[in-house]
């Protein structure tokens, strides 16, 4: 394989991660806090691209004003799911909780389906993230280069709240006890709605970001994705937010790099994702950045 | 009489009143509502099975599509007559060892459960260690790894084309039969010492390690039991929609599962069997909803989908307001009719 070509699969590895780890993200803060897989994150992540899709669509808006409609529209959706789903079962077993996660899930692709159509929609990307950026022998479009600086920006201001404000250190409290943060008067539902919206708003900036790499749209669209990033989040260590970019990116490149030089399996692309989850999960439960948890009887 | 021998005349009577219920049924209905009654049946195998570790032994598993499959194509492939198998695999030849084998129906079931459950064990032997989301998450990957590589392996299993022309020998007299052997093997199995210990595992792991339960053992167990059960309801599938292809396996199919488990009750056998009728018949009789609606006043255009809404809105309902389904872990008995007093009650058969 020539360099060019190389750094080429490297560009687009680097975009598919950060595409992977801004859903991942979201997957790692809901776990930390509740230990709950919230399915629906996928859809989720599928709203987003289609309520931006939408705003340009039907209401002529400009790409910039429906992304950031589309990135609240969406974070509000995830604060009414937490309501609606998760919220009335906290003190439930846990497989009752995953039961609703996956009928939530099941329920917004539906309704996906009957409101926005099961044929698949073109998407009209910004020409601002279509221009073809050309160095030496390698050429890529901006939007490859665009999504990981999108990641990176949010990243750092998600490690800001989390670290440094009052919210976040009450979201740390949470996750480390969710008991004993409401006795030191933490209003523990206005946490857990605030992650569940911080972590829609990143899945719908990358649903967004994806429907302009991938300019297409189809209401199972987040499927896919969706379990692949929980097996990134898992791969990074589940509840850490930087182990879920980690692994997020592992993921793009693995999968890619994977295709770029053994093309014969081109087939099994969805696999890669399963295989690696259930190597890290036997090798290493705790992912590459976790801590271990111990059981307590 | 003593209400031991009542009880047992009782269900003897419904069992007759069963095969009459059956005979006139092959007798008198058309062949979409006999294609729906056995689809029942089907239903009534797969809930059970995946009633078996998610009920019974708490293992929350979203592998079984993967394991259907597994049986569907081990059965296709052994039935198909060498012709038909010339037929379907236009684009590359079937692996010879597989072109001139055709084997009857029977003993290819037998045999879809068998590798269905020798899968079932590889993937539970690993996956078995993990708990609750992991394994969740870690079963439905392999249910997708097998879906992949039943995509991707063309002279074995025809790859996306699929398999066509199947014989349809999935007729009354062979699934309702499946579906009673499976009742009446769940029946036994929750009563057997196997039965409790798989109880036990759910209600307590660390307690039923403490008694001496070999707890992994069981869950490999209930796993592989379940692949099997798997097996032959996905074998069956097959043979009853006469075509099968790998995007017919996907978690969808687990969903329709789980909502007839979590319906009738996690842990219920009645309420398995009850439900996977009533979803079934639920699921033909809703069909006009993907269609247009006629409001009277006005039409809606045709809405593929609305019908899976519902169902998700069901599924949604009974996990938010009421968790135990429609029987809990209660099952039926014939001791449910007679009323205190008059007949001495039998406890202990939940």
């Amino acid at each position: 394989m020539t360099l060019p070509l190389l750094l080429q699969h490297l560009a687009n590895a680097l975009a598919l991660g950060s595409l992977y780890a801004l859903i991942a993200i979201g997957y790692t803060m809901v776990y930390g806090i509740l230990r709950l897989i919230n399915f629906a994150h996928g859809d989720v992540f599928m709203l987003g691209a289609y309520v931006a899709f939408y705003c340009v669509a039907l209401f002529l808006l400009p790409w910039w004003a429906s992304f950031v409609i589309a990135i609240v529209v969406t974070a509000l959706m995830g604060v009414l799911l937490e309501r609606v789903a998760y919220r009335p079962l906290r003190d439930s077993p846990k497989i009752s909780v995953m039961i609703s996660a996956i009928g939530a899930s099941f329920l917004i692709e539906n309704v996906a389906v009957v409101l926005f159509g099961g044929r698949p929609k073109g998407v009209a990307v910004p020409d601002i993230l279509n221009v073809k950026l050309t160095l030496g022998a390698v050429s890529v479009m901006s939007v490859s280069l665009v999504i990981p600086i999108c990641t990176f920006a949010l990243l750092a201001v998600l490690l800001w709240v989390v670290g440094k404000t009052r919210t976040g250190m009450a979201m740390r409290a949470v996750s480390t006890d969710l008991d004993a943060a409401r006795l030191q008067a933490i209003d523990v539902n206005r946490i857990i709605s605030f992650t569940f919206g911080s972590g829609s708003l990143l899945a719908s900036f990358g649903g967004i970001l994806w429907s302009y790499k991938y300019p297409q749209l189809n209401p199972l669209m987040g499927v896919m994705p969706g379990l692949k990033c929980f097996i990134a989040a898992v791969i990074g260590g589940i509840g850490n937010i930087q182990g879920a970019v980690l692994g997020g990116f592992l993921l793009g490149a693995i999968e890619l790099l994977t295709i770029a030089f053994l093309p014969t399996l081109t087939g099994y692309r969805d696999a890669f994702a399963f295989v690696l989850l259930i190597v890290v999960l036997l090798v290493k439960p705790s992912g590459l950045l976790g801590s271990r948890q111990v059981e307590k009887v | 009489m003593r209400p031991g021998r009542r009880h047992l005349l009782l269900s003897l009577a419904a069992g007759a009143l069963f095969v009459v219920a059956l005979a006139l049924g092959d007798q008198f209905l058309d062949s979409f509502q006999l294609r729906v009654s056995s689809l029942c049946a089907i239903y009534v195998v797969l809930a059970l099975s995946l009633n078996l570790v998610n009920g019974f032994t708490g293992l929350f598993s979203l592998g079984h599509a993967g394991f259907m499959a597994v049986g569907a194509y081990t059965c296709a492939l052994l039935t198909m007559t060498p012709e038909q198998k010339e037929m379907n695999f236009f684009l590359a030849p079937v692996v010879p060892w597989l072109a001139h084998l055709s084997i009857p129906f029977l003993p290819a079931l037998v045999a879809a459960g068998l590798v269905a459950a020798l899968i079932g064990f590889l993937v539970g032997a690993p996956a078995l260690r993990l708990k609750d989301d992991y394994l969740a998450i870690a079963t439905l990957g392999f249910a997708e790894i097998i879906r992949v590589v039943l995509t991707n392996t063309q002279t074995l299993t025809n790859g996306a084309l699929g398999l066509k022309g199947l014989p349809m020998y999935a007729t009354t007299w062979v699934v309702w039969p499946c579906a009673a052997l499976s009742v009446a093997f769940m029946v036994f199995l929750t009563r057997s010492s196997y039965g409790r210990a798989m109880k036990a595992v759910r209600d307590d792991e660390i307690a039923a390690g403490a008694m001496g339960v070999d707890v992994f053992r069981v869950k490999v167990v209930s796993f592989t039991v379940s692949s099997f059960m798997a097996g032959v309801g996905g074998a069956l599938l097959g043979h009853l929609l006469t075509t099968i292809d790998p995007k017919m396996f996907t978690f969808m199919l687990t969903f329709n599962i789980l909502l007839v488990v979590v319906l009738g009750g996690i842990g219920s056998i009645t309420g398995s069997v009850i439900a996977a009728i009533g979803v079934t018949i639920l699921m033909e009789v809703l069909r006009f909803l993907d269609g247009p609606l006629n409001f009277g006043l006005f039409e809606t255009e045709a809405r593929p989908g609305l019908r899976m809404v519902v169902f998700s809105l069901l599924l949604m309902a009974v996990v938010l307001f009421r968790q135990r389904g429609l029987m809990g872990n209660r099952e039926f008995s014939w001791s449910m009719f007679s009323r205190a007093g008059l007949a001495r009650r039998e406890d202990g058969r939940a």
